[in-house]
Order: C-alpha cells, then sequence, then structure tokens
C-alpha cells in the first residue's frame, strides 16, 4: 500500500511514460463545496484494449513477465473507493490513457495528498524526453507548469541540470503554497 | 506567483557550462528502481537523497543519477544499482536516505563498495 496519493500518482505516471507518452496531463483539484479530490492523469501513450482496460484493475494481472503481480492501479483504485470516490480508466489504443480518481475530500480513511510537488518534480527531470502539464486547483485558485513552455526558454540546457532542477522544485512549492494557502491536503 | 522570468536569467548563466557535462560514458551511474515496489517501500526520498547529495558534494561531472522500472527483485527495494565504467555492477538492497548518504560518502567519493548493504553482503541465502 502507498502511504501517500502523491506517490499513486508518481507510480501511475511512471506508466505513461512507459507507455511512450510524449505528453502526460496532470490535474489535481480540491473542491471544499463538493467535499472531493479529484486527480486525472492523461496521457497520449500507446493506450490499452478494452480487455487490458478490464484487467488491469485485477491485481494479478501485469503486462510484466518478471512477476505474476501488477499492484499500482489496484493501490490507487482501492484508495479512492474506500473514501466513497470513484475510479476510472478510458483508454483506446493509439490514442493514450486517461485515469480519473475521485477521493471523498473530508473522508476518514483518505490518504493525505503528500508531497505532489516532490512527485511532478521527480517526474520532470527523470523523464527529459516527455512533456508534462501539471494543473494544481484548490476551488477557484489554480497554476499550471507547462514543460513546453519551460523548454523553449531553457533550449539545450537540461532539465537536470542543478539550478533548473531547483527552480522547478520551487516553483511548484511557492506555486502550490499561494493556491491553496497552506492548507494541507 | 512565482514566474518563467527568472528561468530565463538562470538559462544565460547555465548555457555556458552545459556541454562540460555531456561525456556520459565515463560517468558513474547510479539508478534508482522505480516501480511500484519501489515506490511503495520507499524509493522516492533514496532518490531525492542521491540526487541532491551528489549535487551538494560537487559530484555531477563523474555521477549521473538516474531512475529506472522494476528490477525484479522486489522484495529487496528500494534497490539502488551503481555502475562504473569498466567495473562489475553493484545492487544496493534495502535503501533508505541514511544507507545512501553512506554509499555517497563511501562509494561514490571515497570508492569502497559498503559490503553491508549490498545485494551479495546481505545475509538473506
Amino acid at each position: 500500500m502507498m502511504t501517500e496519493i502523491s506517490l499513486n500518482v508518481l507510480d501511475v505516471s511512471e506508466n505513461s511514460t512507459r507507455a511512450g507518452a510524449k505528453l502526460v496531463e496532470i490535474t489535481v483539484a480540491a473542491d471544499t463545496a463538493k467535499d472531493t479530490l479529484t486527480i486525472t492523469i492523461a496521457d497520449d501513450g500507446c493506450g490499452m484494449s478494452p480487455e487490458q482496460v478490464a484487467s488491469v484493475t485485477d491485481p494479478f494481472f501485469t503486462t510484466r513477465t518478471t512477476r505474476k503481480v501488477g499492484l499500482g492501479i489496484p493501490f490507487y483504485k482501492y484508495a479512492a473507493e474506500s473514501t466513497g470516490g470513484s475510479f476510472a480508466i478510458a483508454s483506446s489504443p493509439g490514442a493514450g490513457t486517461t485515469v480519473t480518481a475521485v477521493f471523498g475530500l473530508s473522508h476518514i480513511d483518505r490518504m493525505p495528498l503528500g508531497d505532489m510537488s516532490g512527485t511532478i518534480h521527480t517526474l520532470i527531470v527523470y523523464h527529459p524526453d516527455t512533456d508534462f502539464v501539471y494543473t494544481y486547483r484548490y476551488d477557484a485558485a489554480s497554476f499550471t507548469l507547462d514543460t513546453r513552455e519551460l523548454r523553449e526558454i531553457l533550449g539545450d540546457v537540461p532539465f537536470n541540470a542543478p539550478e533548473v532542477s531547483q527552480y522547478i522544485m520551487e516553483y511548484l512549492t511557492e506555486n502550490k503554497q499561494e493556491v491553496d494557502g497552506g492548507n494541507l491536503l | 506567483m512565482k514566474s518563467l522570468a527568472e528561468l530565463k536569467a538562470i538559462r544565460e548563466r547555465v548555457q555556458s557550462q552545459v556541454g562540460m557535462r555531456a561525456e556520459d560514458h565515463n560517468h558513474i551511474r547510479v539508478v534508482v528502481g522505480m516501480a511500484t515496489c519501489g515506490i511503495a517501500s520507499g524509493a522516492r526520498p533514496v532518490l531525492t537523497t542521491l540526487a541532491n547529495a551528489v549535487q551538494e558534494k560537487g559530484l555531477t561531472d563523474k555521477v549521473a543519477v538516474t531512475q529506472t522500472g522494476c528490477i525484479g527483485l522486489c522484495q529487496y527495494e528500494p534497490i539502488v544499482e551503481v555502475t562504473e565504467p569498466g567495473k562489475d555492477k553493484i545492487t544496493y538492497i534495502k535503501m533508505n536516505p541514511e544507507k545512501a548518504l553512506e554509499v555517497v560518502e563511501r562509494h561514490l567519493i571515497g570508492g569502497h563498495v559498503v559490503e553491508d548493504y549490498t545485494l551479495n553482503g546481505a545475509d538473506i541465502k
């Protein structure tokens, strides 16, 4: 079991990069009026057949050959559904995959969101060939980080150059703080 | 809100140094397993600790920290593999940030494998 929702997001987004995605869009949206925390991970990777989509929530299904279990998606689905939320995967071969998890925001069994900025930072810095659009929303306030914009400014300077890596982390942390006013999700 | 303007300034500063880091094949490669098994057992803080330590100790010219998927030894996660050019791969198992710092000091800087933390050295037969 994961200890934070952000680790599930990291795990599921890793699947997107391994599916050959060029662009992964991650949205984290807290809505205090509806009492929901909705997380969407949408990629343009290789996608899955309807049979695969039906099987991925089964812990004893995996496309891997080194072991017999695949727990990433089942963990994530269970984490959402145990808070009175929902979980859905939409996918088609060649078009990509969208994973949507809705959590009950104030539900006692909801894991903390955790270090979401750290997750996004890890994804960006260690997947230099994939672009990410990350949106963090708290009621009406939000911010977005689009690595295509960063790339345009940086030219051939890589995301893992120490100063750039640090800038990305600060960008995520400071803007998150401004959006949620320090409310811990 | 933090703006992208700052990034332009960073680019100006950093651009001249980028060419110097291109020699990747001479680097010591430090690879952290980051699949479900790794992440669930604490690989992210290990990766962050390694990356920060390598940066702080000024090792970025000779050490490259990266990540990979499932290595196939899920029960020993978090796993860190260290590959030095011309040497056998060293597999560290059941890592945490403290052990990772020790590996940076003793192995990456000092050149001595921390046998106690390796797959071969650990008492798991």
